[in-house]
């Protein structure tokens, strides 16, 4: 937040700004004053831009508009040199996407992980956040204990999963009878909830950052008062912390949104591809498994196209709101 | 019970200044308490990580959870060792990792600096594509990125294929150019006057002074590609090619009874992917800090 009130002077750089420059002191020639309109008071920026403008231009714009061309026509993976025909097909890929059960099941689960991942990410991470954020002994200690999840390889923590909630595991060893059957990752109720839970825990400890991070700026005084009001530490919380850090909880369930939407490693690794029968596959997982693995990349990219849409459309309503709450 | 009635006591002596910092009243104690409780749920996985990769049989028991003098051996290491050639698949990943943090040290410092402090046209198209670029996940761009890099550019099976889609990190290209931008407008202003070309300004001027904003930036461009899977599992097709995140993956889908151990033994090679991140981490923990990561997603 306090980042953001220095943004607006120097990020929209207007036409107004360079004329109302004052002139040079010696006259300069025509060609150089003009090179300075047309590129910038400093053009040597272009140079220093120019490869990451490069990066952006190859590797992201033009395989986004690659996809959207993908998706509006019948496409698939031939031997290398054998060209074929690649007709317009319109909007039939979007209609077999938004009609495959399969799709409707990847994104019932997207929902399944939101319900469960965003309230449970947030409340720990505020709650742990703001337990952190007062003078507690071995304050680094437990700092650096929450987020060694969050750097370590997805891979690494699956397998480690996998070990401890498979059926004779750990934890089913710990619930003895309580234990589901079939076990957790193999449950077709409990194999999404399985996944959202890891996919909080291992992200947690960079909320947790986060709300640090904000609390940091939120007043003393507000603390202060309000117990010398008789408040609570949980009417506090309430009161005091929740309304302070409200940026860092949009943006927190803003990054879920993202995070699901992007789901690809656990499911395919931590439930077997996407099983029970399909009840924890994620978008992501349909677009390998139809794009890649069954050759049908003009319905991949169309899902693709599809969700890109859906976080744009998602970003720019929370910026909205946040506009309309200023 | 004296106990309690002693840090009552407390609370009332001074009830306004020792509330929220003080973790000796019972409050104090309870928001300890939660934080072990906390991080053990945090630290346990790894634990047992470590434990579960030592036993000879594997023990899934609770008392597995503890290590057993007679159940221990370095096994499991050389058995995923000699199944997945480690040696190479840390230095695939080195490759890997090592090619992001050069092109996103170089090209990522100088796009972050022109444009927090270069004044050039264009400018607010960069900025503007690179918070869309932070938006959409890379994931769902791989179709249109696996038929340009390997069927296009036939750049299947190669470093530089792997390396393309995360050449420059750009939540570090946005925390550098964050920090640029805290820096005063009258220092650079002074070394232009002074004849510096803004090369000589970037590396002598202004890169010493976000010293720790460089360091936060690679440790999060590193945790990217180092922990990656989706990319280099679609890219290569041959094991000697293999990150080791990937070499392990593959190995956890196809190992079943051919070891004495399965568990142990991916464990292992799970313990020696961990290790590296979370040391890196561990040993520059003191830039990874909330206001640096904070700043970096405040936009």
């Amino acid at each position: 937040m306090k980042v953001e009130a220095e943004l607006p002077p120097r990020t929209r750089p207007s036409v107004v700004e360079l004329e109302a420059e004052p002139p040079p002191s010696a006259p300069e020639p025509l060609v150089k004053r003009l090179g300075r309109v047309v590129l910038g008071r400093q053009p040597i920026g272009l140079a220093f831009g120019a490869p990451y403008a490069l990066f952006i231009a190859v590797l992201f714009a033009y395989p986004l508009g690659l996809s959207v061309w993908i998706s509006f026509h019948s496409y698939f993976f031939t031997a290398p040199g054998v060209s074929v025909a690649r007709p317009f097909v319109g909007f039939a890929n979007y209609r077999a996407v938004l009609s495959d059960p399969a799709v409707r099941q990847s994104l019932l689960n997207i929902l399944i992980f939101l319900v469960i991942n965003v309230p449970l990410t947030v409340g720990l991470s505020m709650l742990l956040a703001s337990a952190l954020n007062s003078l507690i002994p071995f304050r680094a200690f437990f700092r650096a204990c929450f987020y060694v999840p969050y750097v370590t390889a997805s891979v690494a923590m699956v397998a480690v999963w996998l070990f401890m909630f498979n059926s004779t595991g750990v934890v089913n060893a710990v619930l003895g009878p309580l234990a589901p059957v079939p076990s957790w990752l193999v449950n077709q109720g409990w194999a999404m909830p399985s996944v959202a839970v890891y996919v909080t825990w291992k992200q947690l400890g960079f909320f947790i950052l986060l709300y640090l991070a904000a609390l940091q700026n939120v007043p003393k005084e507000l603390y202060e008062a309000a117990s010398m009001d008789g408040a609570s530490w949980w009417h506090r919380l309430w009161a005091v912390t929740v309304p302070g850090v409200r940026t860092v909880t949009t943006l927190i369930t803003l990054l879920a949104i993202i995070v699901g939407a992007n789901l690809f490693t656990e499911p395919y690794l931590l439930t077997a591809g996407g099983g029970p029968s399909g009840k924890s596959a994620s978008p992501v997982l349909l677009m390998y498994q139809t794009g890649i693995e069954q050759n049908h990349p003009d319905f991949a990219s169309a899902l693709g196209v599809l969700l890109v849409l859906g976080v744009l459309v998602v970003v720019a309503a929370q910026r909205l709101l946040q506009r309309h709450q200023a | 019970m004296t106990l309690a009635t002693r840090s009552e006591d407390e609370v009332t002596v001074a009830p306004d200044d020792v509330v929220e910092d003080e973790p000796r009243t019972p409050r104090g104690w309870w928001r300890l308490a939660l934080l072990l409780v906390g991080a053990l749920v945090f630290v346990f996985p790894f634990y047992y990580m470590i434990v579960g990769s030592l036993q000879k049989t594997q023990n899934q028991s609770l008392s597995g959870a503890l290590p057993q003098p007679g159940n221990l051996t370095l096994h499991n290491y050389s058995e995923v060792n000699a199944a997945l050639d480690l040696g190479r698949a840390l230095i695939n990943s080195g490759i890997f990792t090592g090619g992001v943090l050069l092109a996103t040290v170089i090209f990522g410092v100088l796009a972050g600096y022109a444009l927090a402090q270069l004044h050039f046209r264009g400018r607010s198209l960069l900025f503007v594509m690179m918070l869309l670029l932070l938006m959409v996940p890379f994931q769902l761009l791989i179709i249109p990125l696996y038929v340009l890099i390997v069927r296009n550019y036939g750049l299947g099976n190669s470093y530089l294929g792997m390396i393309a889609p995360f050449a420059i990190n750009s939540t570090a290209v946005f925390i550098f150019r964050q920090y640029f931008m805290q820096l005063p407008k009258e220092l650079f202003d002074a070394a232009r006057i002074d004849g510096a070309n803004e090369l000589r300004i970037l590396t002598r001027v202004a890169l010493p002074l976000v010293r720790p904003a460089l360091l936060t930036a690679m440790l999060l461009t590193f945790i990217g590609p180092w922990n990656e899977y989706l990319w280099p599992f679609l890219i290569t097709k041959q094991q000697r090619m293999e990150p080791l995140a990937v070499a392990l993956a593959n190995y956890m889908n196809t190992v079943q009874s051919t070891v004495a151990n399965p568990f142990g033994t991916i464990l292992a090679g799970a313990f020696v992917l961990a290790v590296p991140a979370v040391v890196l981490f561990l040993a520059f923990q003191r830039y990874f800090i909330a206001p640096n990561i904070g700043s970096a997603v405040k936009g």
